[in-house]
């Protein structure tokens, strides 16, 4: 039986407080401690990007965290992406330009997007690419996901 | 600050962080996530959240998780082992134990902790045993019998194989599946605590709400101010009535209520606003913070009173905004026949005034809501409701959305009665507060709400006269009502005709007049229960029935056998049709049983048997909202891995009916239970039924799925024949084959079966049925109201012991025969004539509801809200009659309110057989009944 700690973090702006097993990925706190199955399993070794989520704003892959490690921190996953209610602009555009075919992989890439964009509201098509470069997509060839992220980016412009 | 706790739940170590005044049913539920025991007072009155720690029986609710520091705590999750569920679990699902299932996981742990104790109980200790966990459908017979079977599987283990069998005996005659006693489908997961109720859910995000309620029964809204709500830490959503103002009610005629109260409230504990916050706590907290100015106006609470020029008004204006002079919310008058001049001829006239008491319905799981929009708008509705559709309805209408952007789904319900029957103010509120917050919302109602949203059993009074020629012949009966409609109207002018209109049969009557006037009081509003509107005029007829039989000097059960509707195609007097009438040979059943013939005139003081009968409606004749479509329908798809499933909008709640779809289809199909699915509750999946009210799923879903399977097992035996070479009608078919008829060793399996025909149709196998509206009733205004397709029949004899110094009345004996045309399963019948029996017994005993002065209800608990316990209980004797109605599928009519409505007459009946006391005023207290006692024996001076 692995040591237990206790886990104090923020989580989509609610504390919570909880008795885990020290050696706990942060994924599996998310998804199996809070029952927050928005972020996903693709890897578990970090390759694939499924599992992105902001730890203190910055995206982390959630998997190859420990959630230990996020004692004291803020974590965003995709059901706090928006405070309440209607869908983040980058969601509005991803649907608009049907850049989620499957959808597995779309909640890392809103997430890693919206650290993006958070960080700066304009970010050139290298800063966008090198973004997105931690989330693999099979579905989609990627072009109507970097159309979607272009639109946000630069509103009225040709994607 | 949480603490850490360390308990061994079901043998696993678990070290949770919980706050110190979480209780151990909360750790459960919430911390680990084990939503088997249920939360149904929160204050250790009913017995549903308990759980063994150290072995010994425990309230979950009353007990702070902190205290079971260390100890072993069994919930339901761990009774079943890796060989199954354990024998107690069988047992309740053999015996057919379980309706809606919520009390049960308490009831089966407080069983295992007999068991443990005792490897052979007797009756007394398994009724003393039980004592602490309340049941209100079973009426407990077939819970005793399920332990009683579990402690000789424990003694004898070799027994137990042979009574688990799916099929558990033969069916009827000419049937494969039809009659025989068969399991629920539902009931193995009801009796581990797999089954999820609506508070089981836990959406991701899930928001929970609460109410403001009012403390005044009558006041104006000055103003509401929230601010400080909407400010604290926490709370995502507050909610008023000016927000939601679209009015609604489950009579489309009569929408008087708003989800919250708009400019003024009309009861204590209507809902003024709402909350949701990250937690409960502070969703209470919350709804403390919000400050609402009041301009309290005088309360009127007393029916008669409410009548008076002076009265204070209930409601200013009816729904169409038309100003209102009196309190009157629906007045029905009625005459069949000269009444006066049969009264003038009768040889006994019977003259006086009786006064029923109202009831409510007080399921063991309290109700619950659960609202969530989707990114494109689209609302889900999660609520243990018994008229998903309606709550559909009326849910687009109040949000403001068209109706295909709202799905409500049904998921377990854990009791109703036709207290959960019409839209309730949670539901309005977890969708109109998660579409303010962008979360999901869940409400659960306190037990203290769920009395104030009642809809339970009308109080009424009854000035009742009914004459009688020589021979015993019921020549005249007039009847003035007045119901107690509390704050609104509900079901009322459903409920104003019911009161008349149902009661001209199984007693025929030569002449018949009614006057029912249902009028407003500043009190929870009354609605349906059990036996809507008909069990309360029963309680005047049956016992003047009985009196009237004493004067002629006719022994009462024969009164009801001159009296008695033809057996076959009889006309009442306010012209309902009746295809069949089963009461002569449930009158013999329990004139049998009772032993009436030899005891009735030999039993000693303090000792009586009384008898009463009594009809019912198998569903109403037409829906409660105007349209040519039907009522109830299935859609059945056939697979080619040899599986069914039927999709039924129906509203199972415990009594059965998800499992009478599945009988009937494997009836028509020849396809194994093992291999049919049933979809219901959930209106984006299924077909339209109306939902589970006045006993109509067995005759209109059941309808509707012998129709269906008619269709699809012709398509299979044709295709069989085909394959065959033999003539379709030469086909025959028993559970999982169709066969040659001339020569059986030719048979095809279902799956084969399912399989060709898929092939002949060269299309997926899918067939539809439906249940449509026939005219019915009379030709008169009001003359289709209580028109039903059938009509079922009942009779009891009760037997009391009453202690004329203390006037205790203590059921010794019950026996109850019914005619529920054909018993489709044996076993349900069975146990919706005990439950039945039970809730009325217990109503006609001890339930009451009182306000003060003030119209504050003075028990909101079920404490305090007396209900008959196990030790109240005695076993039941359930006779069933089969009169094979011409109309219902197989011949099968409704069970499920009809056994309900004998029990407080021939209780009535029996406390003067033993004490010459005539009661006419319920429920029947000691102090009532020793009233009555002691003003015989002033009479008798």
């Amino acid at each position: 039986m692995p040591t237990e700690i206790t886990l104090r973090l923020q989580i989509n702006g609610e504390q919570v407080r909880r008795i885990i097993p020290a050696n706990r990925s942060l994924l599996d706190f998310i998804r199996e401690d809070l029952r927050l199955t928005g972020s996903k399993h693709g890897c578990d070794v970090g390759d694939c990007g499924a599992c992105t989520v902001l730890v203190d704003g910055a995206p982390q892959l959630a998997c190859i965290t420990l959630a230990a490690e996020c004692e004291g921190a803020a974590i965003r996953t995709i059901e706090g992406v928006t405070d309440g209610g209607g869908l983040h602009p980058i969601q509005e555009a991803l649907h608009r330009h049907v850049g989620a075919q499957c959808g597995y992989c779309t909640p890392g890439i809103v997430m890693a997007m919206t650290s993006l964009l958070e960080a700066d509201p304009h970010p050139s098509d290298s800063a966008i690419n090198e973004a997105l470069g931690s989330n693999i997509c099979r579905c989609t060839g990627y072009t109507k996901i970097l159309a979607a992220v272009r639109e946000v980016a630069r509103p009225g412009s040709p994607s | 600050m949480k603490q850490l706790v360390t308990l061994q739940i079901n043998g696993e170590a678990q070290t949770s962080a919980v706050p110190p005044h979480w209780t151990l049913l909360e750790a459960l539920r919430y911390g680990s996530g084990l939503t088997g025991s249920k939360q149904g007072c929160d204050k250790g009155d009913c017995g549903a959240c308990t759980v063994l720690v150290d072995g010994q029986p425990q309230l979950a609710c009353c007990s702070l998780a902190v205290t079971a520091q260390g100890k072993a705590v069994t919930t339901i999750e761990g009774v079943a082992d890796a060989r199954g569920p354990a024998a107690i679990q069988r047992a309740f699902d053999v015996c057919g134990a379980l309706q809606c299932g919520f009390c049960q996981p308490g009831m089966i742990l407080s069983a295992s902790a007999l068991l443990a104790r005792d490897p052979d109980p007797s009756l007394e200790a398994i009724r003393e045993a039980l004592s602490g966990n309340l049941c209100r459908c079973t009426g407990y017979t077939r819970i005793y019998e399920a332990v009683a079977l579990a402690a000789r599987w424990l003694r004898e283990p070799g027994d137990m194989r042979g009574e688990q069998a799916n099929v558990m005996g033969p069916a009827a005659e000419g049937f494969s599946v039809v009659g025989a006693p068969l399991r629920k489908r539902d009931a193995i997961g009801k009796a581990t605590g797999e089954v999820r109720f609506t508070d089981d859910l836990v959406l991701p995000r899930m928001l929970h709400g609460k109410f403001l309620r009012s403390p005044h029964a009558h006041a104006r809204i000055v103003s509401i101010d929230t601010s400080a709500a909407s400010a604290l830490p926490g709370v995502f959503a507050v909610l008023v009535g000016s927000e939601l103002t679209t009015s609604y009610g489950i009579i489309p005629w009569t929408p008087d209520e708003t989800a919250l109260a708009v400019g003024k409230v009309r009861y204590i504990g209507e809902a003024v606003a709402a909350v949701a916050a990250v937690d409960e706590d502070t969703a209470m907290k919350a709804c403390r913070l919000i400050t609402v100015t009041w301009d309290v106006l005088p309360p009127v609470l007393d029916p008669e009173r409410a009548l008076d020029a002076d009265a204070p008004l209930v409601h200013e204006a009816d729904p169409k905004g038309r100003a209102l002079s009196s309190n009157l919310c629906k007045e029905v008058g009625l005459s069949f026949g000269d009444v006066d001049q049969a009264l003038a001829d009768a040889a006994v006239v019977i003259d006086d005034h009786w006064t029923y008491a109202g009831s409510t319905h007080a399921p063991i799981e309290p109700h619950c809501a659960i609202g969530s929009w989707d990114p494109d708008g689209r609302l889900t509705v999660w609520s243990s409701t018994q008229v998903g559709h309606y709550l559909h309805r009326e849910l687009a209408r109040v949000l403001g959305v068209a109706e295909s952007a709202v799905r409500v789904i049904q998921p377990a319900v854990g009791g109703a009665f036709g207290g959960k029957s019409e839209p309730f103010d949670l539901e309005f509120a977890v969708a109109a507060l998660s579409r303010k917050a962008g979360r999901p919302v869940k409400i659960l109602y306190t037990r203290e709400e769920v009395f104030y949203a009642h809809r339970g059993r009308h109080p009424m009074r009854f000035h009742f006269r009914i004459g009688a020629d020589a021979s015993g012949k019921i020549t005249a009966v007039d009847n003035d009502i007045l119901l107690d409609g509390g704050a609104y109207h509900s079901f009322g002018l459903v409920t104003a005709y019911y009161a008349g209109q149902l009661l001209s049969g199984p007693i025929d009557f030569g002449t018949y007049r009614f006057r029912s006037r249902r009028v407003y009081t500043n009190k929870p509003c009354n609605g349906p229960k059990r036996g809507h509107g008909s069990v309360q005029p029963r309680f005047p007829l049956e016992t003047a029935v009985d009196e009237i039989a004493h004067r002629l000097g006719i022994d009462p059960i024969e009164m009801r056998r001159i009296n008695a509707l033809p057996e076959r195609g009889g006309t009442t007097v306010n012209g309902q049709f009746v295809p069949s009438c089963g009461v002569r040979a449930c009158l013999d059943a329990v004139e049998a049983a009772s032993g009436w013939k030899e005891r009735y005139a030999s039993l000693p003081p303090g000792r009586g048997l009384g008898v009463a009968t009594s009809m019912y409606i198998s569903g109403t004749a037409y829906p409660i909202y105007p349209n040519d479509m039907p009522q109830s329908a299935v859609v059945l798809r056939g697979d080619r891995s040899g599986r069914i499933t039927a999709f039924c909008g129906l509203n199972e709640i415990g009594q059965g009916s998800d499992s009478v779809i599945a009988w009937i289809v494997s009836e028509e199909t020849g396809v194994p239970l093992s291999c049919i699915d049933v979809v219901s509750g959930d209106t984006d999946l299924c077909p339209v039924d109306l939902g589970a009210y006045s006993s109509r799923v067995t005759m209109m879903a059941g309808t509707a799925a012998k129709e269906a399977g008619e269709r699809l097992g012709a398509r299979m035996r044709d295709a069989v024949a085909a394959k065959l070479g033999v003539p379709p009608e030469r086909m025959r078919r028993r559970t999982g084959f169709w066969f040659d008829g001339d020569d059986p060793e030719r048979a095809v399996d279902h799956v084969t079966a399912l399989r060709l025909a898929e092939a002949a149709a060269g299309m997926p196998l899918g067939e539809v049925g439906a249940f449509r509206t026939r005219k019915l009733g009379a030709d008169y205004r009001g003359g289709t109201i209580g028109a039903s397709p059938a009509y079922s029949a009942t009779a009891h004899v009760v037997e009391v012991d009453v202690d004329r110094e203390t006037g205790v009345v203590k059921i010794v004996g019950v026996w109850a025969a019914h005619d529920c045309g054909r018993a489709i399963n044996p076993v349900t019948v069975r146990g919706q004539i005990e439950g039945s029996v039970y809730m009325g017994l217990s109503e006609a005993l001890m339930e009451e509801m009182v306000h003060d002065g003030k119209g504050l209800l003075k028990a909101t608990s079920l404490l305090d809200y007396r209900i008959m316990t196990s030790m109240d209980t005695p076993p039941i004797d359930a006779h069933i009659v089969e009169s094979i109605d011409p109309v219902g599928p197989y011949g099968a009519k409704e069970a499920g309110e009809g056994p309900l409505h004998p029990a407080i007459p021939a209780l009535a009946n029996a406390i003067w057989h033993a004490t010459g006391a005539r009661m006419r005023t319920m429920p029947f207290t000691p102090e009532r009944v020793l009233a009555a006692i002691r003003a015989v024996g002033t009479r008798e001076q």
